[in-house]
């Protein structure tokens, strides 16, 4: 078990490197920088300015210009040691301080929308499973590939027409104006759900069909083994067998299966903050790629997928815990 | 006790698995009978029916299989005052509906099974004790302190050492002798009138084979259980059993006191099954018989005695036209072969 | 098979070795899949689609980008038959306080419409020069907006065909490298084990443990910024296929590890058939109907990805025309509520990728013989 663990504590350590580095690099890419599109918007925007002393004073002040290894090796140590991830250059502040409530509510989301979808999973893959080609068998495998196929900004679009076309309801933000300051409260957070909810439901609807399937074809696999029949021989009634036996057993490759559902998930939260105007990660990342803010959107990319790591070992421990056969490897 | 008494009899049963492809008729009536405390033993080639029957008899046969015709009719004893004589109630399991409550409360109390492969059949993820536990939770009014001390008392019984702490292992930590233990264990709990063993040994190697018989003989003559166990094995029939049914593609050819067969074996496919084992003192070089001919598959039995292609006696026109009927012997033996319909 | 020619055939064991007929794994694999209805008819959906994709120039009434101020926003006319099919002409007023065009559809304006009608001219497959459309407006300087018109009065429908070439290669085409990608380092991993097959692993562990949108987005952002159309269309591509190796090259690993233990495969060997012929044979034929199924169920993601990063505006951007850039128009509720059609494409998307998933799926239940 410690080593199993120890395993996959040092799997992440590398992994952050290589993302971090990664991301680092895709940052550095494109020709130019944030100060040029600085420059180039007010130049556009008519300013009088002396550019090129205006791009020298910029470029200084953060950084900008010097090697790519050497600003890396700043970047990462400033993470490591200080907890400072670098200059939002748009926004005037450094990065870790404007950052942490959008992943804190991004994450808030997230684990809703899987809460949900196994909320929703749960039952119809085992009645699935159970009843297997009965109608609602194929009912319910018909919708799942529709939710595999259906991504969830694309429902986000639909529902959210719908709802303002026949309802006259836009939903948009995490809070009404008059919450968002407010310390947490019962009311705050029943706020928070009416804003979100439908994005935590199109999330975790999205990501549903999947672990349908997956815990049908667990479950189905399981139902077949020659432990079910043993328990049946005791006597225990089907119902007992099945929740006891084979769907115990299902539910490793479940919680397993977090490791793709949160990915999923991080990814759809992020399209799905822009389609809704909600102020998560992603609407942030959006904007900073596209004006080059490179230390914030590079500090975005490193932290969601970094999260998402933790998330999945998380599973991993989860898995651990239920299944003696990890446990004791 | 006046007289033997009979457990259970089987007659005429068949079970058949629907597929697309066709049906199955796995077995394809079965006949014999078995006194309480008896030990029957089951045996033929792979794949005749021998696994079916013995799910039938406790309505594990899962859909698209179902019994279609015949009775198992179980001899059960009432649960009398003690020291009052018992009373029976004779019940046709045949009859009941797979999953009911009535064979639910007689499986795992009445009618117990060992299984052939104690890794698959016992779960991965729970306990031996767990799962040996349950058995008796579920139909004994017992509190989870007592049953846990009756689980540790029958491992020990069974041969686990340290069955205190063996209780909290999970299969795959326990070698493949002590998981069938832990399953036999698991069988007994509720001291049952009939275990029915399905290759209990065939997983194991030789000499765990020989312990885990020599148990099962030592059980049965402890608590008094019937037992049915099923293999490819005579030799293993002859050394444990008292009576013994021969199957073959789904029939039960003949059905015989274990002395009686082995000197005396009437059944064309008897006889040559006996041909096929080694004896001792017979020389190494000395050719085993092996039975012409391969089993047909299940899907096309052949018309008439199912054994006809293979049988040296075979009688054309007669053999592969019309199905030989089943014959009772003097003695009580029965026979399914037509060189002994007319006697 | 009856049952006497089984014990024909067993009888004659001893001394010939009958022959036995063996349907080739394609065969096996095709019966299979005939029984799955649904991937079936999924199937003649894509070929459809493909098709629709090749015959672009010809399927389109018009350019896709040719604008048309006096249609901005023009919903669609419904098709109509009075012994010939037309569609009804437009008035519009101009709402002074929207400050836009509304339109009415105008039921005593009858548009002609004709089948290989004359229109912009092209060239069949960029040889053959023509100008013949499938259909359109006989009169081409008349309107026709099946599906409507776009902020600047482009046919959606002609967008929306000439958008279907764009996504729908760009998931097969962007597959294609997924799949060279994967079959190198899944082969590979597959073949040599030890440290190399670790390595692979973590690595493919690592790519997909990590949410992919956010890459995605910075690589597209960090490519795509100042390179041409046709430039940007091969980024998406090899970013696409950049991170969808895995699953391919985990398919090729699986398939060849399983593969060479397998018994017909021993049993070849056995039977003293050389190497290559075991191979070519035994291996591929059964390698191959797995790795299609993989590979049918990657395109659906990477269509997905593309429409979700050309949604966002990281992806393909005008004057290509993607169904992803199609849908960037539908990015906020206000443009939808003025031209809800601009949600057509959606369609286009989930059918495609609706039929690609089926299809895949019935495909894998074929190639795998111990299927449920
Ligand atoms: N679930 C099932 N579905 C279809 N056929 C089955 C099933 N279980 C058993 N059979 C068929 O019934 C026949 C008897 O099987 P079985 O009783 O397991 O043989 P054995 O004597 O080896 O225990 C076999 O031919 C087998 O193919
Ligand atoms: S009935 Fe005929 S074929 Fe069958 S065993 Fe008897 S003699 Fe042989
Ligand atoms: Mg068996």
């Amino acid at each position: 078990m410690l080593q199993f663990i120890l395993r996959r504590l040092l799997f992440i350590i590398p992994t952050f490197f290589v993302i971090s580095f990664v991301t680092f690099i895709v940052i550095q890419l494109p020709p130019s920088d944030y100060a040029q599109t600085y420059v180039s918007g007010l130049l556009a925007q008519g300013d009088n300015i002396d550019a090129q002393a205006t791009l020298k004073n910029l470029r200084d002040l953060y950084g900008i210009g010097e090697p790519a290894y050497v600003q890396y090796g700043k970047w990462m140590w400033g993470i490591l040691t200080r907890g400072d991830f670098g200059m939002a250059f748009e926004y005037q502040q450094p990065v870790s301080f404007i950052i942490w409530e959008r992943i804190e509510f991004t994450i808030v989301i997230t684990l809703a929308s899987l809460l949900v979808s196994w909320l929703i999973a749960f039952p119809v893959g085992i009645y699935s499973a159970v009843r297997q080609y009965s109608l609602g068998d194929y009912l319910s495998t018909f919708l799942a590939f529709i939710g595999i196929s259906v991504p969830s900004f694309l429902m986000a679009l639909v529902i959210m027409y719908i709802l303002f076309k026949y309802f006259n309801i836009t939903l948009g933000g995490l809070f009404s104006s008059q919450m968002e300051k407010a310390p947490w409260s019962l009311a705050k957070v029943v706020d928070f759900l009416q804003h979100t909810w439908l994005a935590i439901l199109i999330l975790g609807v999205s990501s549903t069909g999947g672990l349908i399937r997956t815990l049908r074809a667990n479950l189905l696999d399981e139902m077949h083994k020659p432990y079910v029949i043993t328990a049946r021989a005791k006597g225990l009634p089907e119902w007992k067998v099945v929740i006891k036996y084979p769907l115990r057993l299902a539910l490793n490759p479940f919680i397993s299966g977090v490791g793709f559902t949160l990915p999923l998930l991080v990814n759809g939260s992020i399209i799905i903050s822009v389609v809704m105007s909600l102020p998560l990660v992603g609407v942030m990342l959006l904007r900073s790629l596209q004006s080059q803010d490179m230390y914030l959107a590079g500090s975005l990319i490193l932290i969601t997928s970094l999260l998402t790591i933790i998330g999945v070992f998380l599973s991993d421990m989860l898995l651990a815990w239920v299944d003696p056969r990890i446990r004791y490897q | 006790m006046e007289g033997p008494e009979l457990l259970l009899e089987v007659k005429g049963l068949k079970t058949y698995f629907f597929l697309d492809e066709g049906t199955v008729k796995a077995v394809e009536g079965a006949d014999f009978s078995l006194l309480r405390g008896g030990t029957l033993g089951i045996v033929g080639e792979s794949g005749c029916g021998k696994t079916v029957t013995a799910y039938s008899i406790t309505q594990l046969i899962e859909s698209p299989g179902r019994i279609v015709e015949g009775q198992i009719l179980f001899h059960r004893r009432l649960n009398g005052v003690e020291g009052s004589p018992a009373t029976t109630e004779v019940v046709d399991l045949a009859k009941l509906r797979p999953g009911s409550r009535s064979i639910c409360e007689i499986r795992g109390s009445e009618i117990a099974m060992v299984f052939q492969e104690p890794m698959t059949a016992l779960s991965p993820v729970h306990t031996i004790g767990d799962q040996i536990m349950e058995v008796i939770l579920l139909h004994r009014k017992v509190s989870k302190k007592e049953a846990r001390e009756q689980t540790v008392e029958m491992l020990r019984h069974v041969g686990i050492p340290k069955s205190e702490t063996r209780l909290d292992t999970y299969p795959f930590q326990l070698s493949g002798g002590m998981r069938q233990r832990a399953m036999i264990a698991m069988a007994l709990m509720c001291r049952p009138s009939l275990l029915i063993a399905d290759e209990p040994t065939t997983a194991l190697d030789v000499t765990m084979q020989a312990q885990i018989l020599e148990l099962m003989k030592q059980l049965q003559r402890e608590m008094g259980m019937a037992v049915i166990l099923i293999t490819h094995n005579l030799g293993v029939v002859a050394e444990v059993c008292e009576q013994v049914a021969v199957m073959y593609l789904g029939e039960v050819v003949e059905w015989a006191d274990v002395e009686a067969l082995f000197a005396d074996p009437l059944h064309p496919y008897t006889q040559a099954l006996l041909r096929s084992i080694p004896k001792l003192g017979q020389s190494k070089k000395g050719r085993l018989d092996p039975i012409k001919g391969m089993v047909p598959d299940p899907y096309n039995r052949p018309g008439g005695c199912p054994f006809h292609p293979r049988c040296a006696q075979m009688i054309a026109g007669r053999c592969d036209q019309e199905r030989p009927p089943l014959v009772r012997r003097p003695d009580g033996r029965t026979v399914r072969c037509v060189l002994y319909a007319d006697s | 098979m009856n049952t006497a020619g089984i014990i024909h055939q067993t009888a004659a064991r001893t001394d010939t070795e009958a022959p036995i007929f063996v349907a080739p794994e394609w065969k096996l694999v095709w019966w299979k899949f005939r029984k799955h209805k649904v991937a079936l008819i999924s199937g003649i959906i894509i070929v459809f689609i493909y098709l629709v994709a090749a015959l672009v120039e010809f399927l389109a009434p018009f350019s896709p980008t040719a604008t048309n101020s006096k249609y901005l926003y023009a919903p669609p006319q419904p098709l109509q038959f009075d012994g010939g099919l037309f569609v009804s002409g437009y008035t519009s007023t101009v709402d002074k306080a929207a400050l836009r065009r509304i339109f009415v559809v105008d039921p005593t304006q009858k548009i002609q419409v004709g089948f290989f009608v004359k229109g912009i001219p092209y060239k069949w497959f960029g040889v053959l020069p023509s100008d013949r459309h499938l259909f359109g407006p006989v009169d081409p300087t008349q309107p026709m907006y099946l599906l409507g018109a776009d902020r600047l009065g482009r046919d959606l429908l002609s967008r929306l065909i000439y958008g279907t070439r764009i996504s729908m290669s760009i998931g097969l085409i962007g597959v294609f490298f997924s799949l060279l990608l994967g079959i190198v380092l899944g082969g590979i991993s597959g073949f040599y084990g030890g440290m190399v097959d670790t390595l692979i692993q973590r690595t493919i562990e690592l790519v997909r443990s990590i949410p992919q949108i956010p890459l995605w987005m910075g690589l597209s952002a960090a490519l795509t910024f100042s390179i041409s159309p046709v430039q940007t269309y091969f980024a998406i591509t090899v970013i696409l296929s950049l991170l969808a190796w895995p699953d391919l090259a985990r398919a090729v690993r699986g398939r060849f590890l399983s593969l060479r233990t397998e018994d017909f495969v021993m049993a070849a060997r056995l039977d003293g058939a050389s190497q290559w012929r075991i191979i070519f044979r035994h291996m591929l034929p059964a390698f191959y109907s797995h790795i299609i199924a993989t590979l049918t169920l990657t395109i659906p993601s990477m269509i997905l990805a593309e429409t979700a990063l050309s949604f966002l505006g990281l992806g393909l951007r005008e004057p290509v025309v993607s169904w992803g850039v199609l849908l960037q128009d539908a990015q906020d509720i206000r443009s939808i509520a003025t031209a809800p059609w601009l949600l057509i494409p959606t369609l286009a998307v989930v059918i495609a990728v609706l039929a690609l998933n089926f299809f895949g799926d019935g495909l894998r239940d074929a190639a795998d013989p111990y299927a449920r």
